[in-house]
């Protein structure tokens, strides 16, 4: 059994779900069932030559949910993919987010840092699930952590909605009632949320973004910067993430 | 069934089309597609004598019908791919391209030596990474250079030695002839054409190191130019790269005089593009009643 592969997958839907930002789903029976939480696909865009990397939001029933944002020419020309048309994908690729039994996690998404912190929750117990997002209009997946039994708390940036104030905010509060801190969001965000849980002493996992080509590890160009046993090596996005240590993690490097 | 296997320099490939070097690791990641026997061969990421961290990111960006990068020659040192890489990717069935870039000339020999030790096939001397501050391209760019370092390296390499070159020059066809006069026994081009791109609202190149190698489709043509110019100027063979991304391409590369070809950028597009590509191939020189791919090299019929 290959780990990923390149396979055709049916688009089955792709709605606007908030200012800017798309929820797709993409059925292929035999690479949807692979994909982890914390794991990406490497979308083939028309007319493009990089593939776009789309973290996995849901897999369910050979159906595979992808929840992105328009930024720039490549995830627009995906904004207008139609329902029936054929979508070639690449996964799922990256190592995702290691949950263990019997530990109680937060898991913390910041703007599109959201969605791969839905297939998250559903692999845990009763997770603590923080959303913190700029504005009411970028408000995402609510309802879904709701129905994944998740506690959930939101934070607006400017207050529009849920609490006014960032996560971390609510995480120092909050650090005490779990055992282990999952995140994806802006770097500025990785970074206060890793300090946070050094200074409480709970580990931190962080899923990293890069501008990525091959996605699989070859190529190289997704580089971060890892101190392992003391020594500071280069690790790839793509291949040895996106999910990784926080305290590992050389922010800047 | 036509026959796809070609030989540069007394070394058989199974088909035309080798991974072009910086695209495809050490073959590990592509291995989990298809077996890499699929491919006529791979040239492996350019090594350095030492480990090279490479460049801050961002390493690419994309551009109109292909991409730019500056990885900076991220790799383990030559020891560490002779002793964990080689043994791997010499079990693979498919030819073995080492690739080495250097700091100086003492650099790229003592590499060629080491490398020479081993069961690699060949040696593909990269004078012409536009990414790096020191040594890569500035090797490349006069024909007194290149053929001062083809001669040094020449003296250490007991194996078939392409030299790969740089498209940044005013006139290719002489730098091609300097690397010939000087012991290349096969030149490979083109290197990545220097390009830059702007964030306009940041301000900021969009590439950490401001400026990267240009790759893709969009610098096809100045490939396919270039490689006709050194076919016209030299006799040793041309493996052909820049932008090949159809079998229509590769047909094309080896039609301006490219013996074998080598593909990248198309890989990032779609990984199984070779194993296409050779179909494809395949079909045509059926369709045409040619039995062998090495019957189209150089047979373009110039105005």
């Amino acid at each position: 059994m290959k780990k990923y592969d390149v396979q055709k997958f049916e688009l089955l839907s792709n709605e606007q779900i908030a200012d800017g930002i798309f929820d797709m789903r993409v059925k292929n029976d035999e690479l949807a069932p692979l994909a982890k939480c914390g794991q990406f696909a490497h979308v083939y865009v028309p007319s493009k030559t990089l593939r776009r990397p789309i973290s996995v939001c849901d897999s369910e029933n050979g159906v595979l949910r992808l929840v992105y944002q328009v930024k720039g020419e490549g995830t627009k020309i995906m904004s207008e993919m139609k329902k029936g048309e054929s979508v070639d994908i690449l996964a799922p690729l990256g190592n995702g987010f290691k949950i263990e039994k019997g530990k109680r996690y937060c898991l913390i998404g910041g703007g599109i840092g959201v969605p791969p912190m839905l297939y998250t929750a559903k692999q845990c117990e009763n997770p603590l699930v923080i959303t913190g997002f700029r504005n009411k209009d970028l408000i995402i997946l609510q309802d879904d952590f709701k129905n994944a039994g998740a506690e959930l708390v939101l934070t607006t940036d400017d207050g529009s909605a849920g609490i006014h104030g960032f996560v971390t905010d609510v995480l120092k509060e909050k650090i005490a009632e779990v055992d282990e801190v999952c995140a994806c969001g802006p770097t500025p965000m990785l970074k206060a949320i890793a300090a946070v849980c050094k200074e409480a002493g709970k580990p931190c996992q962080i899923s990293l973004e890069e501008r990525m080509a091959c996605g699989i590890g070859a190529c190289l160009v997704c580089a971060v910067k890892v101190r392992k046993n003391g020594e500071e090596i280069m690790q790839h996005v793509c291949k040895n993430g996106p999910v990784f240590n926080a305290e590992e993690v050389v922010f800047n490097g | 069934m036509a026959d796809l296997s070609v030989k540069v320099c007394g070394v058989e490939f199974n088909n035309p089309l080798i991974a072009a070097s910086g695209t495809f690791g050490f073959g590990m990641e592509f291995s989990e597609l298809y077996p890499l026997e699929k491919l006529g061969g791979i040239s492996c990421k350019g090594i350095t004598l030492t480990r090279r961290d490479g460049n801050p990111v961002p390493r690419v960006a994309e551009t109109p019908s292909g991409i730019l990068n500056a990885v900076g020659l991220q790799n383990p040192g030559v020891d560490v791919f002779i002793n964990e890489d080689l043994p791997w990717l010499k079990k693979q069935n498919t030819v073995i391209i080492a690739n080495i870039a250097g700091n100086t000339p003492e650099d790229y020999c003592a590499m060629a030596e080491k490398l020479s030790e081993t069961d690699v096939d060949m040696i593909e001397l990269n004078i012409s990474c536009p990414n790096v501050k020191s040594g890569g391209v500035q090797f490349g760019t006069s024909c007194e250079s290149v053929g001062a370092i083809t001669a040094a390296v020449k003296k250490y390499c007991k194996k078939p030695l392409i030299v790969k070159l740089s498209p940044n020059v005013t006139d290719i066809a002489s730098i091609a002839q300097s690397a010939e006069a000087n012991g290349a026994d096969a030149i490979s081009m083109i290197n990545t054409l220097t390009g830059m791109r702007i964030d306009i609202n940041s301000r900021r190149p969009i590439i950490r190191n401001n400026t990267g190698g240009m790759s893709g489709p969009a610098i096809f043509p100045v490939a396919v130019r270039m490689v006709w110019q050194v076919a016209n100027a030299v006799k040793i063979p041309i493996i052909g790269m820049g932008g090949i991304s159809s079998w229509q391409d590769a047909i094309e590369m080896m039609m301006a005089g490219a013996t074998a070809l080598q593909i990248g950028t198309v890989l990032f597009t779609d990984p199984y593009a070779p194993i296409k590509i050779a179909d494809g191939m395949n079909e045509w020189l059926d369709k045409n009643g040619i039995k062998s791919v090495t019957e189209i090299t150089g047979t373009v019929k110039p105005w």
